[in-house]
């Protein structure tokens, strides 16, 4: 977790005081820590009961699901009893092995090498325009700018995929009129055209924690700059972009485990665009291995392969910046 | 006072702010033109502008009462999903958040990072193990199976113990246990009023959440009178090729779902603003 963006408040008894906290306890248990104890139980104890239910509970199931296989001992391997055998690492490797699965990694890892930044960067430009002097109309605009985001994801591809399909569309219309063979679905656009569509959704809901970050710096530190004769543009580069650093790793690291998850999108698109197969990305490749395929076991693997490497791309990238620098 | 910036660069920011907000509002505006036309004219009238026989109510009454009116019966789904889920997902975390904050214990910190990683745990992954697990329970295919996901929210968690620790001074809980309130009622009089803005930010945040999700349902629910409005609009478009009419009925659906939302979110934006601020700034 990094030290910046989802730190932690000081606990109300430090770690180092632990020992001497014990010893009246070990005396004679005081009757307001028990009395503390049994509170805090009963306020945390039913959170705590779901999240390990909705939480807890699939993780383990996934990786004992991902270690075992169905066996099947009728005769051909045919009807007969159904039973769980041990399978080692068999499922992990047949996932790994699925060059589908594995091309649709690639697919959604240059995804998101291209529309994070490129997402962030429109975010933090329409943040700063914004947040500039210059702007007029502030509330419209940035209410504008917001609205994609209380479209749910399946209503914006359903929307974008009748402005991308031929027929219906009127920007293709637009681009016959004027000569441009223009298709959003064919198998080199489609992946950009889905990267539009996120880009879409998410762009103004980053530009709005940018903006909270960057309100909240001292309004005297821009005067003092301005006094200094900085121009705006050297107050946005040197003063804003570092101050709003640690809501740009926030929104990042979101935004690569959003990436990686990639589903509705490209499973509303389907329908119109032959060039997204069932393995189009990890998480489509893991779906129909358990609902088309009925391998439940090798889409366990898929999915525990998938929280994996969303756990070590946000952790790496939070190293990545966070690297070396004592912040506090 | 500072001077005001030169023409020059007001006339840069606006034109920028303009092709901005034309690329956002552009769907939107298509959406809304479409709502208007049957099947025939979303294909052949062109899509920005409207058709010569606009037929907005008649359409969206189709969309209504069509199937027995299963449109609003999804509706009510996603708004039983939401609602129930996003309250009961933010009592939940105010309680555990304000605990965390406020009551040294053992196991404290391990509770919270075990939360925190809950927050970076992507959705979608927990979401077929999930069921598995709740198929294996005979929860698959209820209502329960997309609402008990719904209440737990690392995040909400996450945002109340910050919040609670900053805006529940410890001298007034002292006060009212000396005054022989219980911490039960502490919590519901003190406390949850203290916590009023974090509590509107987890809901609204849940609320969305929840309304949005389209993984969870659709792995979990296979009976079409359970799902919610998302759910239902794919399955219209599945078949769209058959019976062309269910085009226009997706869009008419999309349009009164998202109608609502819009509306909220533009409404409830500085609740929005402020929360974000409790996860980044504050800390």
């Amino acid at each position: 977790m990094s030290r910046e963006t989802l730190s932690r408040p000081e606990p109300v008894t430090p770690r180092r005081r632990t020992p001497q906290r014990r010893r009246p306890t070990s005396r004679r248990p005081s009757r307001t820590e028990a009395r503390n104890a049994r509170a805090a139980a009963g306020f945390v104890l039913p959170f705590l009961a779901l999240f390990a239910l909705c939480f807890i509970a699939p993780i383990v199931y996934a990786v004992h699901q991902s270690l075992h296989k169905t066996e099947r001992t009728g005769p051909l391997g045919l009807g007969g009893q159904e039973h769980e055998a041990f399978a080692g690492l068999a499922n992990y490797a047949h996932a790994l092995s699925d060059d589908r699965f594995l091309t649709g990694f690639g697919r959604v890892l240059l995804f998101g090498a291209v529309q994070i930044p490129l997402m962030i960067a429109l975010a933090t430009t329409l943040a700063l325009l914004l947040e500039s002097a210059a702007a007029r109309g502030v509330t419209f605009f940035r209410s504008a700018f917001f609205l994609p985001y209380g479209v749910p994801g399946v209503i914006a591809s359903i929307l974008w995929g009748f402005l991308y399909v031929p027929g219906i569309s009127p920007l293709v219309k637009i681009a016959d009129a004027i000569g441009w063979d223009l298709d959003f679905l064919s198998r080199g656009t489609v992946l950009w055209s889905i990267a539009n569509i996120v880009t879409w959704q998410f762009t103004g809901y980053n530009m709005l924690v940018l903006i909270a970050q960057l309100k909240a710096v001292p309004e005297e530190l821009y005067e003092a700059a301005r006094i200094d004769g900085a121009s705006a543009w050297q107050v946005a580069r040197h003063i804003k972009l570092p101050l709003i650093r640690p809501a740009l790793v926030l929104t990042t690291v979101f935004s690569i485990i959003g990436t990686l998850q990639l589903f509705a999108e490209p499973m509303v698109l389907r329908p119109l665009a032959s060039s997204i197969d069932s393995g189009f990305t990890p998480n489509l490749h893991a779906y129909s291995e358990a609902f088309v395929g009925n391998n439940q076991h090798v889409a366990a693997a898929e999915a525990v392969l998938l929280a994996l490497v969303a756990c070590v791309l946000s952790f790496g990238f939070l190293r990545l910046v966070g690297g070396g620098k004592e912040r506090r | 006072m500072t001077t005001r910036p030169p023409v020059r660069y007001r006339i840069i920011t606006a034109s920028l702010l303009t092709i901005a907000a034309i690329y956002f509002l552009v769907p939107v505006y298509w959406l809304i033109v479409s709502a208007t036309k049957s099947s025939a004219d979303l294909f052949g009238t062109f899509g920005f502008w409207f058709s010569d026989h606009p037929r907005p109510v008649d359409h969206l009454l189709d969309v209504l009462t069509y199937d027995h009116g299963i449109y609003v019966r999804w509706f009510g789904n996603s708004l039983l999903y939401a609602g129930i889920g996003a309250v009961c997902a933010t009592l939940l975390s105010a309680a555990a958040g304000y605990a965390l904050a406020k009551f040294p214990f053992r196991g404290r910190e391990a509770i919270f990072n075990a939360v925190l990683a809950g927050v970076l745990i992507p959705g979608t992954a927990l979401a077929l193990p999930l069921y598995f697990l709740f198929s294996s329970m005979g929860l698959s295919n209820t209502y329960w199976a997309v609402l008990i996901p719904s209440v737990v929210s690392p995040f909400g968690v996450y945002l109340c113990r910050i919040y609670a620790a900053a805006a529940v001074p410890d001298s007034l809980l002292e006060a009212a246990r000396i005054d022989g309130a219980g911490e039960a009622r502490i919590f519901a009089a003190l406390s949850l009023r203290l916590m009023t803005p974090a509590l509107v930010t987890v809901f609204l945040f849940q609320f969305v959440h929840i309304w949005n999700n389209y993984f969870l349902p659709l792995v979990m629910l296979s009976d079409s009178d359970l799902y919610p409005i998302q759910l239902g609009l794919t399955s219209w478009t599945g078949y769209a090729d058959r019976q062309p009419v269910l085009y226009q009925y997706t869009v008419g659906g999309a349009f009164l779902s998202v109608v609502p939302l819009m509306v909220l979110m533009t409404v409830l934006q500085r609740y929005w603003r402020t929360g974000l601020t409790e996860g980044s700034v504050k800390a």
